[in-house]
Order: structure tokens, then C-alpha cells, then sequence
């Protein structure tokens, strides 16, 4: 069957393999090469091979600790199914992607981050431990102090080590489910900038930039800035009351159509400032109640090119990058901008302190190049692609971008990962 | 807090039912084949609310197992507020067309073994003039076709069958449920490709819940499936006949 990620691009003729528990797995192994996979929601291909080991029915709950928070869990379970279960019960998840339907073991494999990382940092951040199964069919507990090689290089590792089956997480307790929202009109990315600058202490913060404003107006965005609220707000079920059961036509999402909604959007709000309680879910995964929005884009699908520029960097680096996409004359009906705290240890992962961007793109021809361009600015200020948003990166900048690559490499190699682990993404990597 | 009893409890639909029960803090005992499994299955439920959860192993072609089975069931929960018959196999129907025992053995796990299991169910339950017994059948039970007639036999013979309970035990205080999914993605139809029809477990495992808290005693599933069946059955045989479904 054919196989692909969130942006529908690339797409690849598979056989999905459906272990229902980790017993299945070393047979499925010694029968050839694969990569890992859970609900598909990388962008690009780094959960496309020719044999994929699907975690779909590996979607137990193993134990739970009400003392600790301490949820161990099946690499199957998905982001929706802790927070269905527990969110009632008072608990929430540290770190949380703008997507609830991620499994656990993709959320360690990108080594996945929210709208917090500049205080929570990520996913992999708040994991007690993970259970690797290598390409030998044997499993290991790996962990900041317990195989920490095999730790780092897995989380954030893409699924090259090997295949997650299980992971014990952290929970947080958390009294109520709706969030305090605090959205603030620039009109510019230099005040869009200053907003994240002079709230360094809110819990939460995101912004939604117009990346096809130019000029003066260049960068204006909604900056979204939330807390939890202290009480109150039982947690409704959260429908999906839209769906785009059909690729749209190539020509729906053009420069003028994505403009015009972006001016629209900009300015939904009137006041420079509003504050208002809104749900869990429309806070923190706005696009989840659309079911499908990644038809939008049509048949041929559509690229995320997500970059961080470190903050001595940021400011220029942003602008520059704004004005390529203006060029370019394609873009995305809202792009996301987010402040990133300080990188941690995994040898892959994406953030480090400075801005991220993410920006949708239409594939069409001239889009290959016009990336290769933005990679070369990306790295000119010293930052970096993020993998799991990733398409068509090349060898030569990914191993630029990211000096630690040998250290998985090494990983790899010893463990013969190599030899059963990989994507078509780490393909064209070179790992 | 009621105590629910579940045979072929690793089934796609079962499980989804299963963790319904355990979120309304019910204790739940669990029959299925693979021992694994089931502790997996019972470690999942408790996480997620269950009163208590128990297991035993029963393979439901194991006829003679079954009094035994459901004593011990019986002996552990005491009372029985509802039993989910879930278990079953999809056979192939070519293979089933040209192998004589393998038609035999989907026979066997989709009708003698579930009649059987009911034949000791209804009469505990009857004893005890309470509870509910739900039997998942099919839609493939309502009319014979060629794509599957062995499966929809065996299916036939449990939807007559069920009828006859429902008669016996209609003034016996007890409920029973014949359940008739449509196209379901689960496990056992992986290999079938996917279309419009095709729901999830989790949307079946609901409306059996609801059927039951309703006191039904017949549900299609998901409902749209009742209008087409009715269609389907309407269809004179010698048009029937004539067609590829």
C-alpha cells in the first residue's frame, strides 16, 4: 500500500507491518530492513521505507503511578489517548506538539517540542525512560543514566536505533483544563519579537505570522501567549467539526487566496490586546479540529520547512527570510513562530535557543531550489532544519547543520542499526 | 459497580468496549486465547480506571472447556451484569470453497463455539433473572453471497439462534443483544481495502454500550447499515443472484 507523511509528499509503496506487541517484532526484523512508524505525522519521509513497522496496535497503558505521575505505556499510544485518559483525572503532558494525534514513540523519535520549549524544553526532557529494541531483536532501557548513549541518540533520532516499544513518562498534575489567553496584535516582526522578549516567563507562547506581509508590514503576526487556568473547565470532547474529505484543487491555495486569508485572520482581533479563556484543545491544537486540513494543499501535497535561528542571529536572519518568501510569491495561510530555550543533549535535536519558523509550501517545480536557498541562509546564521518536518534536506547541509551526526553514526554502526534501520529520508541524509 | 464479562476479549471491538467499562470504574473478566495478551490487556484496563480486572485463558474451539470456563467466571464475579460474546475469525472464503475442513473449523469457531458458549450463558443468566448478554454477529449473517457465505453461515445460525434466547428469556429479566457490524477496520480485516463504509472499533464498542444501557434487543452498526440490509434482503433472488457482492 502506498505510504506517506503529513504533507502527503513524498509517497511510497510499502508493506505496513502490524505487530500487535513487541513479541511480534524480531521476526518481522530478521525478515529485512524497515523503519518505525506511528500515526504519520512527520511532514516529509522519515517514516518511509519499503517495510514499515507500524506501532498501531502496540497502544497499551502499562502502569500508572498517582504518586508520581509516572505513566509507562506501549510506543502505540498516542498523545490523545494519555490526554482522553488522564486530563479528567487531573494530569497533563509537559510538552505537547500542535498536534494531539502523535504517537508516543514519534514524539521521541523527533524528540518533539511545544509551545513551551523556551521554559519545558521537550518531549524526550520528560521521559523517566524508554525501551529500544535493536536490530539484534533484544530490547534495552535506555535513559539519561542508563544506557545514555543509546539514549540520546534515539531521542530525536528518527527511528534509526531502532524501534521504541515502550516508554515510562512523566505527567504533570494540572487542576483545570482551559487556558487564559492572551493575544497581542504586531504589526511587525520587530514587535512580534519584543512581545516573546518581554514575556519570557509566560508558560505558554506562539505566534501566527502573515508570512506574505511585506514592507513596513513585514512579520505582522497575533502573538498568543497562555497560561492554565487555576479552576474550572471540565474538559469537553474535543469533535472535528470540519474535514476536507477530498484533495482540494492545485490552484485553491495561491498567493492572492492565502493573502487575502492571512490579512483576514490578522485582523479577527480588533484590540491591540484581549484576553480570554478558551479550551485545552483549541489553545494548543487549533488545525485538529479540522480532520484532513493537509488536503488543502491538493493531490501533489505540500513541504513544511521549519528552521530555528539562533537569537544573535534571529532578527536579521527572520527578516531575510520573510523577504525570500515574499519573492517567491508562495507561502502559507499562517505561518508559526515560537521562542526556543536552550538545546539539549540528544545528537538530533531541532531546538536550540533563538526563534523557530515553520512555513508551509505548495510542492511545485520551483520549490527545490528556492529551499536550497533558505538552507543556505539558515545556516549562514548559524541555525538549522528540523528533521521531522523535513523532505528534501541534502546530505552536505544536514551534516552541516548537525556536527553530532557522527555520534549516531557510531551508534548506528555499532549496533547494526545501520544494517535494519532506515528511512528515505536517512538515505539522502548520508546516515 | 458492574461486573462484565468478556469472551474474545482481545478483539479489536472487545478491547475498545473493554476500556469504556474500565474508564466507568467497572470490574472486568477477560477471556481470550493468548495469556500475553490478556495481562497486557488487563494492565491497560486497570490503568485506566477498572474496579478490578481478571483473565483466563479459553480457546473457544475447545468445547469441553467452556462449562468449566464460564463456572470459573461465575464463581469469581459472582453476579453477572453483562457478558460480551466478541470472539471470531474472518475465513477465507475461496480456500473455505475448495478445503473442506478449513470451512468446517470457521464453522466451528463462528457458530458451534459461540452457540455453545450461549447454551451455558443463558441459563446462568436466567438462573440469576438479571443482566444482559450481547452477541456480536454481522451484517454478513442477513442474507447469503458469494463473497462470504460461509462466514455469513455461521453468522445466520447465531442471529436465529439469539432470536430463540431473546424468546425463552423475554420475561426472565434478562437482555439480549444481537450486534450486526458493518465494515469494521480491525486486525482481522486488515487485508480487505479500506472505502467510505468503514468505521473504527471505538465507534462499534460505543454503540454496543448504548444499545445496551437502551435495553435493545437488535443494533446495526454503525445504524445506516439496517437500511441497506433491508435493501439487500429485499433484492429478489433472481436478480440476487445475478450480482458480484
Amino acid at each position: 500500500m502506498e505510504v506517506f507523511g503529513w504533507g502527503r509528499y513524498p509517497r511510497q509503496q510499502a508493506a505496513l507491518l502490524l505487530p500487535r506487541s513487541a513479541r511480534e517484532l524480531p521476526q518481522l526484523l530478521e525478515q529485512g530492513a524497515g523503519i518505525a512508524a506511528g500515526m504519520h505525522r512527520s511532514y516529509g519521509d522519515s517514516a518511509l521505507a519499503e517495510r514499515v513497522f507500524s506501532s498501531r496496535a502496540m497502544n497499551h497503558f502499562l502502569a500508572f503511578n498517582e504518586a508520581t505521575g509516572e505513566l509507562r505505556c506501549e510506543a502505540g499510544v498516542t498523545l490523545a489517548d494519555i490526554m482522553d485518559a488522564f486530563i479528567p483525572r487531573g494530569w497533563f503532558l509537559p510538552v505537547v506538539p500542535g498536534t494531539r494525534f502523535v504517537s508516543v514513540g514519534g514524539a521521541i523519535a523527533s524528540d518533539i517540542h511545544g509551545k513551551n520549549h523556551h521554559l519545558d524544553g521537550c518531549f524526550s526532557q520528560h521521559l523517566r525512560s524508554l525501551t529500544l529494541m535493536q536490530a539484534s531483536g533484544e530490547q534495552f532501557v535506555c535513559s539519561p543514566s542508563e544506557n545514555p548513549e543509546l539514549f540520546h541518540a534515539t531521542c530525536g533520532g528518527m527511528g534509526l536505533t531502532g524501534i521504541i516499544t515502550e516508554a515510562t513518562l512523566l505527567l504533570r498534575r494540572q487542576a483545570a483544563a482551559d487556558v487564559e489567553q492572551t493575544t497581542y496584535k504586531a504589526d511587525s516582526l520587530e514587535q512580534a519579537l519584543a512581545l516573546f522578549e518581554n514575556n519570557p516567563d509566560a508558560s505558554y507562547s506562539v505566534a501566527w505570522i502573515d508570512c506574505l506581509a511585506s514592507g513596513r508590514k513585514q512579520g505582522r503576526s497575533l502573538v498568543m501567549l497562555g497560561e492554565h487556568a487555576s479552576a474550572g473547565g471540565a474538559r469537553q470532547q474535543p469533535g472535528q467539526k470540519l474535514s476536507v474529505p477530498v484533495d482540494m484543487p492545485r490552484l485553491l491555495l495561491n498567493r492572492y487566496s492565502i493573502a487575502a486569508f492571512n490579512s483576514l485572520y490578522f485582523h479577527r482581533q480588533r484590540q491591540h490586546c484581549a484576553t480570554r479563556r478558551v479550551s485545552y484543545d483549541s489553545y494548543f491544537f487549533p488545525l485538529d479540529g479540522i480532520s484532513q486540513w493537509n488536503r488543502l494543499y491538493g493531490r501533489q501535497g505540500f513541504v513544511q520547512y521549519q528552521c530555528v535561528l539562533p537569537k544573535a542571529t534571529a532578527r536579521q536572519g527572520l527578516s531575510k527570510l520573510l523577504d525570500a518568501i515574499n519573492r517567491h510569491g508562495a507561502g502559507s495561510f499562517l505561518a508559526v513562530l515560537k521562542l526556543f530555550g536552550a538545546a539539549n543533549e540528544n545528537y538530533l535535536s531541532f531546538p536550540q535557543e533563538g526563534y523557530t519558523l515553520a512555513v508551509d509550501f505548495k510542492v511545485e517545480d520551483s520549490l527545490w531550489e528556492f529551499l536550497d536557498q533558505l538552507d543556505r541562509q539558515v545556516l549562514d546564521c548559524g541555525g538549522r532544519v528540523y528533521l521531522a518536518k523535513d523532505a528534501r534536506l541534502s546530505e552536505k547541509m544536514f551534516k552541516q547543520m548537525y556536527p553530532s551526526w557522527e555520534r549516531l553514526a557510531e551508534v548506528r554502526a555499532l549496533t547494526g542499526a545501520d544494517k535494519r534501520f532506515s528511512s528515505r529520508q536517512s538515505q539522502r541524509l548520508g546516515i | 459497580m458492574r461486573h462484565i464479562l468478556i469472551i474474545g476479549a482481545s478483539s479489536a471491538i472487545a478491547e475498545r468496549f473493554a476500556r469504556l467499562q474500565a474508564v466507568k470504574g467497572e470490574r472486568l473478566f477477560l477471556l481470550a486465547r493468548d495469556p500475553e495478551r490478556l495481562s497486557t490487556l488487563a494492565a491497560d484496563l486497570r490503568v485506566r480506571g477498572a474496579a478490578a480486572v481478571e483473565v483466563a485463558t479459553l480457546d473457544v474451539d475447545n468445547l469441553e472447556q467452556h462449562g468449566d470456563t464460564i463456572a470459573a467466571a461465575w464463581q469469581t464475579l459472582g453476579k453477572v451484569d453483562i457478558t460480551l460474546v466478541a470472539h471470531g475469525t474472518l475465513p477465507d472464503q475461496r480456500h473455505c470453497e475448495r478445503d473442506q475442513r478449513e470451512m468446517l473449523a470457521a464453522l466451528q469457531t463462528n457458530a458451534t463455539a459461540t452457540l455453545s458458549l450461549l447454551t451455558e450463558l443463558a441459563n446462568r443468566m436466567e438462573q440469576q433473572g438479571s443482566g444482559s448478554i450481547a452477541v456480536i454477529s454481522s451484517v454478513a449473517g442477513d442474507r447469503g453471497r458469494q463473497s462470504n457465505y460461509v462466514y455469513g453461515a455461521a453468522k445466520a445460525a447465531v442471529n436465529v439462534f439469539v432470536q430463540g434466547l431473546q424468546n425463552r428469556l423475554a420475561s426472565s429479566g434478562v437482555q439480549v443483544l444481537l450486534i450486526k457490524p458493518g465494515f469494521v477496520d480491525t486486525p482481522m480485516t486488515r487485508d480487505f481495502p479500506k472505502g467510505p463504509l468503514w468505521v473504527q472499533p471505538e465507534v462499534v464498542a460505543k454503540g454496543i454500550a448504548k444499545a445496551i444501557e437502551r435495553g435493545r434487543h437488535e443494533v446495526y452498526l454503525p445504524g445506516f447499515w439496517r437500511l441497506i440490509m433491508l435493501v439487500i434482503r429485499l433484492v429478489p433472488t433472481t436478480i440476487f443472484k445475478r450480482l458480484k457482492l
